[in-house]
């Protein structure tokens, strides 16, 4: 008679918190920040049609690190939410907040009751009518949330770049500043981040409806004080691009997360 | 509320009416209803579309009627579909109002799900879609036709289409315009339109059809002077839809008054 595996509930949950942990790690990481007129997301993405930042709602907008098939499933229900709750009621009524506990509840859920976490980072961020109404929640893979009022690092060398950040950030900057912050705090000391591997999105506090919109590479180049064909991509026969978001080639198949990276 | 999750088969993809349904929310379910003459029901009137140069022009009144009693005064009719398309409607109001959210909704939750707007002749058909699922209801009298135009921008040019109750769909090359006073509007059009009209011919022509429109039926609403209630007026080009300043309309219907007046008509 064969006797079943018993593991310690201590040790299934660590387990299941070093793997959602590691391969979030791998990701590419992306930033919040808010400036004097709303909020920044900007994140290194290679890809220039699969979003890891996006438009939820009115005033919301949404962010995610890691596998990108779950944020992006996250994504879509979060504008199905949105959108149903503002018809339902009113389009005031739709708020980060809320979306965000529902998200925590989701992903917590599945820490909890599946044998695989979800692999994801994400963030919520609300623009508010004034500096004080901005709202950035960062959703860890467990389900834990983190409200930040300042800004916000998700991914791969997170502790890093939130100490670069940190040393640079400084309340009430304008866009040019927040952008340029973002991008060397994401870079590092050892590297520029080209252009065309950057994703840029804002959240502009003066819009009356739609707050979000994307910045290209043209003007992104032009907001951080480079030639326009820094906006272009240079074909490098070395080096090939990773699919969905950068991630997806990144990432190895679930189960074969505890194998040596 | 809880968070919609859906599995891949059962997901409603991106179409805002079908996620409603999913969570039980049609907004077109009506119950069988008796007797329609029980409840009052209140319609809206005349509006229209002109194709120009740059685009179109829309206008629609502003009265909504209950028989023939006058329900509100400051209806809007025609209204933003998205950045670059407006919608109007003639018909029932309460119905009519709703299909114009659910659409102005659908369109914008298509565009966030998908990450890419609708192309103009998938608008003209979602509108269509909504319109078929209305069919209950109208043939309980709740009747709405709906007018849709837009910038096309891979043909850069303004299209028009019109519906019937059922939902059929029906370009047009030059203008439409449809509800009680539609008829009378058309022929004011027909009369002073031509190929390449610019901006501010198409909207005095717009104007001028309200006019008349009103002063044909009834149920259209002219200029309300001593309110300061003018009809709609909009222009949807490659810069997006941008609605006359009520001033503006004002002016132009003074002058209409004006020029009929020294004509000899009687207002």
């Amino acid at each position: 008679m064969s006797m079943p595996f018993y593991v310690a509930p201590e040790q299934f949950m660590k387990d299941k918190a070093d793997f959602a942990r590691k391969n979030i790690a791998r990701g590419r990481p992306l930033i919040a920040a808010t400036y004097a007129d709303g909020i920044l997301i900007c994140a290194e993405n290679t890809s220039k049609t699969l979003h890891k930042v996006s438009e939820i709602y009115d005033r919301i907008a949404f962010a995610g690190v890691g596998r990108y098939n779950e944020f992006d499933q996250l994504r879509r229900s979060g504008v199905q939410y949105a959108d149903v709750k503002g018809f339902q009621f009113s389009r005031e009524d739709v708020d980060a907040r809320s979306l965000a506990n529902l998200y925590a509840q989701h992903i917590g859920n599945v820490f909890t009751h599946e044998m695989k976490p979800l692999e994801v980072e994400i963030l919520v961020a609300e623009v508010g009518v004034d500096s004080s109404g901005d709202q950035i929640f960062h959703i860890l893979y467990d389900g834990s949330v983190v409200d930040e009022d300042r800004f916000s690092v998700l991914g791969g060398e997170a502790e890093a770049i939130t100490s670069r950040m940190a040393l640079a950030y400084t309340p009430g900057w304008s866009l040019t500043d927040a952008l340029k912050a973002a991008t060397a705090a994401l870079g590092g000391p050892d590297q520029v981040l080209a252009v065309p591997d950057l994703e840029v999105a804002l959240l502009i506090r003066t819009e009356s409806r739609r707050a979000f919109r994307r910045i290209e590479d043209t003007e992104t180049a032009e907001l951080l004080g480079l030639p326009a064909e820094a906006a272009e991509v240079v074909a490098d026969a070395g080096q090939t691009k990773p699919g969905a978001g950068g991630e997806l080639a990144d990432l190895p198949e679930p189960g074969a997360g505890d194998t040596p990276a | 509320m809880t968070l919609p999750l859906f599995r891949p088969e059962d997901d409603p993809g991106p179409n805002f009416l079908n996620l409603l349904r999913k969570l039980g929310q049609d907004p077109f379910a009506g119950p069988e209803l008796g007797d329609k003459r029980a409840v009052e029901i209140t319609h809206a009137t005349t509006i229209a579309a002109i194709r120009y140069a740059d685009g179109v022009v829309m206008a629609g009144d502003r009265r909504a009627t209950a028989g023939s009693s006058i329900a509100h005064r400051a209806m809007e009719k025609v209204q933003p579909a998205d950045r670059h398309s407006g919608v109007a409607f003639a018909g029932s109001a309460g119905i009519g109002m709703e299909m114009v959210r659910v659409f102005q909704l659908q369109l914008e939750h298509y565009e966030k799900v998908e990450g890419s707007a609708v192309s103009l002749e998938g608008k003209a058909n979602q509108l269509s879609q909504l319109l078929k699922s209305n069919l209950a209801m109208a043939m309980q009298g709740f009747v709405v036709v709906p007018l849709f135009a837009g910038y096309d921008h891979r043909q850069k040019r303004g299209r028009i289409f019109s519906f019937d109750p059922t939902g059929g769909r029906y370009e047009e090359t030059e203008f439409h315009a449809d509800g009680s006073g539609g008829r009378d509007a058309r022929t004011t059009i027909k009369l002073g339109w031509r190929e390449g009209l610019d901006r501010n011919s198409a909207v005095e022509l717009a104007v001028q059809a309200l006019y008349e429109a009103a002063d044909e039926d009834s149920a259209t609403g002219g200029p309300d002077t001593v309110r300061g209630i003018y009809p709609t007026v909009a222009t949807i080009t490659i810069a997006g839809f941008e609605r006359l300043a009520e001033s503006d309309v004002a002016e132009r219907f003074a002058s209409v008054i004006a020029a009929k007046s020294r004509k000899g008509l009687s207002l």
